[in-house]
């Protein structure tokens, strides 16, 4: 047994370069039960962030009651982190769980029957679109939901009702990296795959917190490092992560300044001539454009700006320069920071320029947060297109116009599908009258929470929330549907390296509780959505047909799936997309042969202009970048638009903890994971606490333009004039509201987005921070991760630990390790047992 | 020459367009991208003013306007309210930075015929990004124009 709450990461399982990820089966069990105990073991993948960790459900009389890896999975090669271990079933199966729909009578959310809850939709609903028409309904969804059922939002949102104003949480935690990858390569599609962490030279991570944020996937890399012929790590962070504490050099950038820093590293590769000149000349285009917008960008010149030493500046340079074999991984840290799009554009750049793609150990993870945030962008039920299709092209309409047999002027296109923050603006200023939140917390996710709040409460908003629990959100609603979870019905989701697992349903969900997709079928029955022939737009009758409808779909787009089944998925590893004729177990790596989706009928994106987010338009598009080439693109560093001044003289970032997941409706209910981090904190460096008189746990009060929080601090390692929040506390734990002392991170965020990716701006906003009362204990931050307390006071705290409900067992080397393809199911193997053809 | 003309017109129209770019930023402060890529824009205007100052001093600048204005190039003074407003603000902009980018296309003319490189150089920079204001410009009332046209209250 091994306590991993203390040990996040497991057992180390060290080995080479180019070998294969050892396996390490990890196993948790309720309390008292035991493997002989279990009826049976569901497959299924854990959904508590984007790494797509391979699992088999433990049930017992009806009821989840553990969670295994799976050892042949090409993922995680049987391993699971904390959340997995001690969230995934416990933070569905708890007493607090909605069991039936709730509606608002006198201003009290009362229980009531579906067709009480559904019908008050409907009437509603129709009312609107009556009198006011389509743009006055909008949907906001979420990353957690499975493929099947953003596809058939995305049917009935763009099909049904017609309306531009869609778009789902990723819009917080993924956009960028979609923008930044079609920007780049002219449509959404991961390059590498988590194979290429046991192949590089040389690892980056820019903003990428992977120790925390995708536990199982930084297990891979220490696995490296503890190897014999461990990769150069280079680490771009204000925060002293565990990925700096493991890295060659750590850039401790301030927050905001990244892209003066990427451009100083394009800079000096191009200034030593590290570019592979054949590669660019032969697969890109804009190679003058970059040169002239990196020219003034010296390491001094970014030195200045990041606030780290130009030496360091060229070192990374140098280790990105010279090593044969780079994998570069990007999250929040650029995504949710000023510039994001460029920023991320030039982690492709350098790639392009090296002509690092395709290859084992050369590869880009531009990462998800959230565990299906990838098929949202899929199935366009956020700011995208089914199928990676592109809005401004009338061909791509019209396909999709067909498939559901509608109208193509019912499929609203002249204009991409509205941005999260924008959406939320109509409803503010009263022309989105309808909105319908499903599986999502925006009341403590979003940026500037007072005006959210705000929003969300107006009378004449029409508010459905679609929950497992009675969210901060979910209080706030007219009508509240309670939702099937995890582990309680069928689908199927992709993770961050283009990975597409089933997961099956292992029981019965609570009380009268549905799945997300029952619930958008019914809708859509009522609302008596029809074809042109006069159909019903959504006949599916279950997740499976879905997916059979998502297939035709795909087909024929980078993000192919035409060639799986569920019985595929059944079994075997997960197969990563495309996944066609011509990929028949799918694709470890794109791009290989340096030919990328910019052809302008099968792009996704003819692209925008970095600095303002204007778009390019088809005709210049078609006129400049030639079929299949990559484009470099650029735009010059602009400060932040909030900096630190007299009144408010302090950065605040914002981020995660590595035992929290979201707004901890789950992990929240998770024991294990609630006694390693409790509650709220921030932190603070020993420089600045010793000026402010704090010390470790003195309650303070962090102040910006917004709002208001009052924590305890933690004095850590985190780099000078900085202070750090986890986003994580909210307020359904407590009384539902903020009350006296705040401490959801975003009361105090700013409200402003990249102009291209649209993502908020939630790691750079100024702000001061004053002691209010003395520390009756210490912080209650983890001390295992970048939290941990500074040298000085690391004495003093007690270290994080799990005791007995923390305990797991890791198998080692139970199953050769998974290899591409031989993993892959590659004909199906029906329930019956016998084989079929997909 | 008649050059110095254009180059006073071209002068005073970037100086009227960042005022106007600041006015709108001040003014829909709760667009927040608006608000900021308006302020981004104008500080960019009058860097192309700045660009533009050797090239004036070379050829002089002419603001006696002795042709008489038809068509009066005045900045914005005020800004309107709600969805509708902003639509039309950002559309004042649009005519504004219309004849900032007509007057580059004119004066690239000239400096083409003039074989002038400095000048040449100068309007590849500017009137690039003029272009690029005009399509920010266009790409951002699009998305607003059928909200705040159908359904803004
Ligand atoms: S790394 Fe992510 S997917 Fe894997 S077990 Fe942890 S939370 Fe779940």
């Amino acid at each position: 047994m091994v306590d991993r709450i203390a040990g996040i990461w497991g057992t180390r399982t060290p080995y080479a370069k180019d070998g294969l990820w050892p396996v390490r089966v990890d196993q948790s069990l309720s309390e008292g039960v035991t493997e002989s105990d279990v009826d049976r073991w569901v497959q299924s993948a854990c959904v508590l962030c984007s790494n797509g960790c391979a699992c088999d459900i433990a049930v017992k009389g009806g009821a989840m009651v553990g969670i295994r890896g799976r050892a042949g999975d090409l993922v995680n090669h049987g391993r699971l982190g904390p959340k997995g271990l001690f969230a995934s079933w416990q933070g569905v199966s708890h007493r607090d769980r909605l069991q039936r729909p709730l509606i608002r009578e006198d201003g009290r959310l009362v229980e009531c029957d579906w067709d009480t809850a559904m019908n008050r939709i409907t009437e509603r609903s129709r009312q609107l679109l009556q009198e006011r028409g389509p743009l006055s309904h909008g949907f906001y969804t979420s990353g957690q939901l499975f493929l099947e059922e953003y596809y058939a939002l995305a049917v009935l949102g763009k099909a049904g009702i017609g309306t531009p104003h869609m778009d789902g949480n990723t819009r917080l935690c993924t956009a960028t990296a979609a923008a930044a990858l079609k920007e780049t390569f002219g449509a959404d599609g991961q390059p590498g795959t988590y194979a290429d962490i046991d192949s590089c030279d040389a690892m980056f991570l820019y903003g990428h917190n992977m120790a925390e944020t995708q536990t199982v996937l930084w297990s891979r890399v220490l696995d490296r490092i503890a190897g014999p012929d461990r990769p150069k790590i280079v680490c771009i962070d204000p925060r002293d992560t565990e990925v700096a504490r493991h890295s060659d050099v750590h850039l401790a950038v301030r927050p905001g300044t990244n892209l003066a820093l990427m451009n100083a590293l394009v800079h000096e590769v191009l200034a030593n001539g590290w570019l592979d000149a054949e590669y660019v000349n032969e697969h890109t285009v804009g190679l003058e454009e970059l040169k002239a917008t990196v020219e003034p960008w010296t390491a001094e010149a970014a030195a200045a700006v990041c606030d780290v030493s130009a030496a360091d500046i060229r070192e990374a340079a140098r280790i990105f320069g010279t090593s044969s074999r780079v994998l570069s991984t990007v999250l929040q840290g650029f995504y949710q920071s000023a510039q994001a799009t460029a920023a991320s554009c030039q982690v492709n750049n350098l790639h392009l320029l090296r002509g690092l793609l395709g290859r084992p150990g050369c590869g880009i993870l531009q990462m998800n947060g959230q565990p299906t945030a990838q098929n949202n962008r899929e199935c366009g039920a956020d700011g995208d297109l089914p199928g990676f299709r592109n809005w401004e092209n009338p061909d791509h309409i019209q396909e999709l116009a067909d498939l559901w047999d509608v109208d193509p002027l019912t499929i609203p296109h002249w204009a991409p599908p509205t941005h999260a923050m924008q959406i939320f603006r109509y409803a503010e200023q009263g022309s989105i009258e309808f909105l319908w939140i499903s599986a999502t917390n925006p009341a403590v996710s979003m940026p500037d929470l007072p005006r959210i709040r705000n929003i969300l409460a107006k009378p004449d908003l029409f508010l459905v929330v679609q929950d497992l629990y009675l969210t901060e959100t979910a209080q706030a609603a007219d009508v509240v549907l309670p939702a099937a979870g995890w582990g309680e019905k069928t689908g199927t989701f992709t993770n961050v390296n283009r990975t597409v697992h089933l997961s099956d349903k292992a029981v019965e969900p609570p009380g009268e509780a549905r799945s997300d997709l029952e619930i958008f079928l019914d809708y859509a029955r009522r609302m008596e959505f029809t074809t042109l022939q006069g159909d019903p737009l959504l006949p599916w009758t279950g997740p499976e047909d879905a997916f059979q409808a998502w297939k035709e779909c795909s087909r024929g787009r980078p993000c192919d799936y035409s060639g799986m089944s569920y019985d595929r998925l059944r079994g075997g590893s997960g197969i990563p997309w495309p996944c066609n004729d011509e990929n028949p177990d799918g694709r470890e790596r794109l791009y290989a042969d340096g030919v990328f989706p910019t052809d302008p009928n099968y792009c996704e994106s003819y692209g925008h202009d970095l600095l303002t987010g204007a778009t390019v338009g088809a005709e210049s598009f078609r006129a400049s970048v030639p079929r299949g080439r990559a484009i470099l693109k650029a735009a010059d560093y602009h400060p932040p638009h909030e900096e630190p001044d007299g009144e408010y003289p302090l950065r605040y970032t914002t981020g995660r903890t590595a035992y929290h997941f979201h707004t901890r409706t789950k992990t929240g209910r998770s024991r294990p994971l609630t006694q390693a981090a409790p509650s709220a904190w921030v932190e603070i460096g020993p420089d600045d606490a010793g000026r402010l008189g704090i010390r470790e746990g003195d309650l303070v009060r962090v102040t910006s333009r917004r709002g208001r929080i009052e924590v305890p601090a933690r004095v850590s390692d985190i780099r000078n004039g900085t202070v750090f929040a986890p986003f994580h506390y909210g307020y359904w734990d407590a009384d539902g509201a903020p009350g006296e002392h705040p401490t959801a991170a975003n009361e105090l965020t700013i409200t402003e987005w990249d102009p291209v990716s649209k993502q908020p701006v939630f790691k750079n906003a100024a702000v001061k921070v004053e002691k209010i009362a003395d520390a009756a204990g210490p912080a209650p931050a983890p001390t295992t991760t970048a939290s941990r307390p500074a040298a000085a006071g690391m004495k003093r705290v007690p270290p994080t630990t799990g005791g007995s409900g923390a305990e797991a067992t890791e198998l080692f080397n139970a199953a050769p390790p998974p290899r591409f393809p031989e993993s892959i199911n590659s004909v199906a193997i029906n329930r019956s047992g016998q084989e079929s053809r997909p | 020459m008649n050059l110095s003309i254009y180059l006073g017109m071209l002068h005073q129209a970037e100086t009227t367009l960042a005022e106007s770019f600041r006015q709108v930023a001040s003014g829909h402060g709760a667009e927040p991208d608006v608000h900021f890529l308006c302020h981004t824009l104008a500080q960019q205007c009058e860097e192309h003013s700045r660009l533009l100052l050797p090239v004036v001093q070379r050829y002089g600048e002419d603001l006696s306007d002795s042709e008489p204005e038809r068509l009066h190039a005045e900045g914005l003074s005020t800004t309107r309210q709600g969805p509708v407003g902003l639509l039309r603000d950002l559309q004042d902009l649009y005519l504004l930075a219309s004849l900032v980018d007509v007057t580059w296309t004119m004066v690239k003319q000239a400096g083409s015929a003039l074989r002038d490189r400095e000048l040449l150089d100068v309007v590849a920079r500017c009137g690039g990004e003029t272009a690029v204001q005009l399509r920010w410009l266009q790409t951002r009332m699009k998305q607003a124009a059928p909200q705040a046209l159908l359904v803004a209250r």
